[in-house]
């Protein structure tokens, strides 16, 4: 039994770990809630969006979390490009064939990224980078409470924006009979942009908060998708508190299980909740009964 | 019409290849070379350091006037990318044989090297290890291996003698020790030497931890680091890793006595001291290193900077394997596998900026292969063990 004085730490650890993941996660359950697009992209998409922070940073001198009304629209604007031009168009309306489109978009972005900036681990460095808060006997980095609240404030964001806002009201609607949303006037077509436009949006926010306390190379996606898919089925698919409780409790369980069974088997507890969500709940925490 | 084109197209290689001997007796020939490395996935970063070294070998071989017994034979690379994975390097050997390369250097990682060297001993195909440290690689009797540079058991035991008597020359201030390791064949294999041989010389070693790679957070690690304060931590890990376990050390405030490196990825890389120059001061490396006297190794890392890359271990270890593998094949006067086998066996290869002195294979290993102590002092990484290295002394303990 670890004492008090490294558990609280780990917890809390965890849970600022969490919230990132809930962010990435929030982005992918509603490309899969409103689309049913599983998107294989989505790590290549934040690889992206990590990119973009690197170079307003290197290049121009932006700080990262100045940069969030630079990145998070940018990030629409190529998630909404995205999908009218490519997904769409390449798909012919087949869900199989979007997965397909998907996953040919992230080998793509990925040897693009490798081929600009190679495979070089890349970090910033910020005032802010190596700040600790004390909370009790914890030390927490301040980029991670940072991440911890912006991806708190994002959430709630969306959930506005899904439950009282026009735009929501048509995603829900195409979400659940994209036909009689058809009938109703809506433009299906335009409402599945936008809601591939704001998951890439959430990625950018996350990219954000992210890069002061991480480092960006073309690879660095693929850690974090598998992490946002177990997120994604243990809140329950298109669901968004879910996601945001799931991304908490998935990052609590990693910290909490490398802890106690070393960090190379940490992990560990992830998938376990995975298969046994699956098995058990398969509509996950908080998802309605297909 | 297919017919003809498909005569017309035979004919031409008819005629080539009867032209071939006319012009083949005036021009030099040139000796295919595999060059294989991780150039992408999780090790792409050396992978890619690895393949520059070996191509500015090449580029200075052939600039030379390539291989002087053979008529100024000029080296041509055949790169491979093992795609940070066994069975990708094995399989990438497999081309390279078929292609009728004559050596292969590479492959960087102790997994990979692992692979790959036995696959090209089925074919009788001479493979110069660059990096792989892991002792394994030469221990299964494969003649056609041969490593220029020290294996881990080598380096683990150079860092514990050092260790000791920095240790005993500063009044034995250090008694606990905490090792954190990367989970692969390198990492683990180190770890387990340390924690072994250390005892012996009188440390307690406290705890050793593995972890995953990529691993995201490291402040389980450090927490537990807070929980065990012991006096050294001995991390062997690839860069990503070492960087983040460094820097959550830092915000942690967790700062024992030394970090005191076993092939750490990054304390004696130039990149990680521009990056993290607070975190990266006064750390010390056990790990491959140049002789800082020879001239050619400021004027190589001159020319890796000009190409805006940092001058790391993985850039000279494969620059100099290339030219080991020249130096044999000079000798060798031909490109044929088991002249080239027989002229590695017998090298004496010196002309060198590696601190090594005249290389003597013995069943493959580099006997004078040795790594070197460095230190990161103001912001440079400098030489401190051996004497005749030296170009700084050592602090030790970094704290009290």
């Amino acid at each position: 039994m670890f004492d008090f004085s490294i558990l609280f730490p780990s917890l809390l650890n965890g849970l600022t770990t969490g919230a990132v993941y809930a962010l990435i996660a929030l982005g992918l359950t509603l490309i899969y809630g409103v689309l049913h697009i599983i998107n294989f992209a989505h790590g290549a998409a934040l690889m992206v969006a990590l990119y973009a922070v690197y170079l307003l940073k290197e290049r121009f001198g932006i700080d990262p979390y100045l940069a969030l009304p630079l990145v998070v629209p940018g990030m629409f604007v190529l998630g909404y490009a995205l999908q009218r031009l490519v997904i769409n168009r390449a798909s012919h309306g087949k869900d199989e064939n979007i997965l397909l489109v998907t996953l040919g978009l992230s080998i793509i972005l990925e040897n693009a990224a490798l081929l600009a900036f190679k495979s070089d681990t890349r970090t910033i460095d910020t005032a802010y980078t190596l700040t600790t808060i004390a909370i009790g006997p914890a030390m927490i980095a301040l980029p991670k409470l940072v991440a911890f609240a912006g991806a708190l404030v994002v959430s709630g964001l969306l959930l506005w924006i899904v439950g009282k806002t026009d735009l929501g009201r048509a995603i829900r609607a195409v979400a659940k009979e994209k036909h009689g949303a058809k009938l109703m006037g809506i433009d299906v077509d335009h409402v599945y942009a936008m809601s591939f436009g704001i998951g890439l949006a959430c990625l950018g926010a996350a990219a954000c908060f992210l890069l002061p306390a991480y480092y960006v190379n073309p690879q660095v996606g693929s850690g974090f998708v598998l992490v946002a898919f177990t997120v994604v089925v243990l809140g329950g698919m298109g669901s968004f508190g879910g996601a945001l409780l799931g991304g908490l409790l998935i990052g609590v369980v990693e910290s909490l299980g490398g802890l106690y069974l070393g960090e190379s088997l940490g992990q560990i507890g992830i998938f376990v909740i995975f298969i046994a969500v699956l098995l058990f709940r398969p509509q996950g925490l908080f998802g309605a009964k297909a | 019409m297919s017919t003809r084109r498909h005569f017309m197209s035979q004919s031409a290689v008819a005629a080539s290849a009867l032209a071939f001997p006319l012009v083949g007796g005036a021009q030099p020939r040139t000796i295919k070379v595999g060059v294989l490395h991780p150039v992408t996935g999780a090790l792409a970063y050396s992978g890619q350091q690895c393949r520059e070294g070996a191509l500015m070998a090449i580029e200075d071989i052939n600039k030379a006037g390539g291989i002087k017994s053979m008529g100024g034979a000029k080296f041509e690379a055949l790169l491979g990318d093992a795609q940070s994975q066994p069975q990708a390097g094995a399989a990438e050997v497999e081309k390279m044989n078929e292609a009728g390369v004559s050596a292969v250097v590479g492959a960087y990682a102790s997994a990979i090297c692992l692979a790959t060297t036995q696959t090209a001993a089925k074919y009788n195909l001479p493979h110069i290890v660059d990096v792989g440290v892991a002792d394994q690689i030469m221990e299964r009797g494969l003649k056609n291996t041969f490593r220029f540079g020290p294996g881990y058991r080598k380096c683990a035991e150079v860092a514990i003698a050092n260790l000791h008597v920095l240790n005993t020359a500063a009044g034995k201030p250090a008694r606990t020790v905490m090792i954190v390791h990367e989970e692969s064949l390198f990492g683990t294999g180190t770890a387990n030497l340390l924690a072994r041989e250390l005892p012996g010389y009188g440390y307690e070693v406290k705890e050793v931890i593995k972890h995953a790679n990529p691993t995201r957070d490291f402040n389980n690690i450090v927490l537990r680091m807070k929980a065990v304060n012991p006096d050294i931590v001995i991390p062997a890990n690839y860069y990503n890793e070492y960087a983040l376990l460094v820097r959550t050390m830092q915000q942690q405030k967790v700062r024992p006595k030394a970090i005191y490196s076993v092939l750490g990825g990054a304390a004696s890389s130039y990149k990680f001291v521009k990056e993290f120059p607070e975190a990266a001061n006064g750390i010390i490396d056990c790990n491959h290193w140049f002789n800082p006297k020879d001239k050619r190794s400021a004027e190589l890392k001159k020319r890796t900077e000009a190409k805006g890359l940092f001058f790391s271990y993985e850039v000279f270890m494969t620059y100099t394997s290339m030219r080991l593998l020249a130096d044999a094949i000079e000798r060798a006067k031909s490109a044929d596998r088991a002249a080239i086998i027989d002229a590695l066996e017998k090298s004496t290869f010196a002309d060198h900026m590696m601190p090594y002195g005249a290389t003597k294979f013995v069943n493959g290993q580099n006997t004078g292969a040795q790594p070197l102590m460095t230190q990161v002092v103001k912001n440079d990484i400098k030489v401190i063990i051996p004497r005749e290295y030296r170009e700084t002394d050592p602090v030790f303990p970094l704290r009290a």
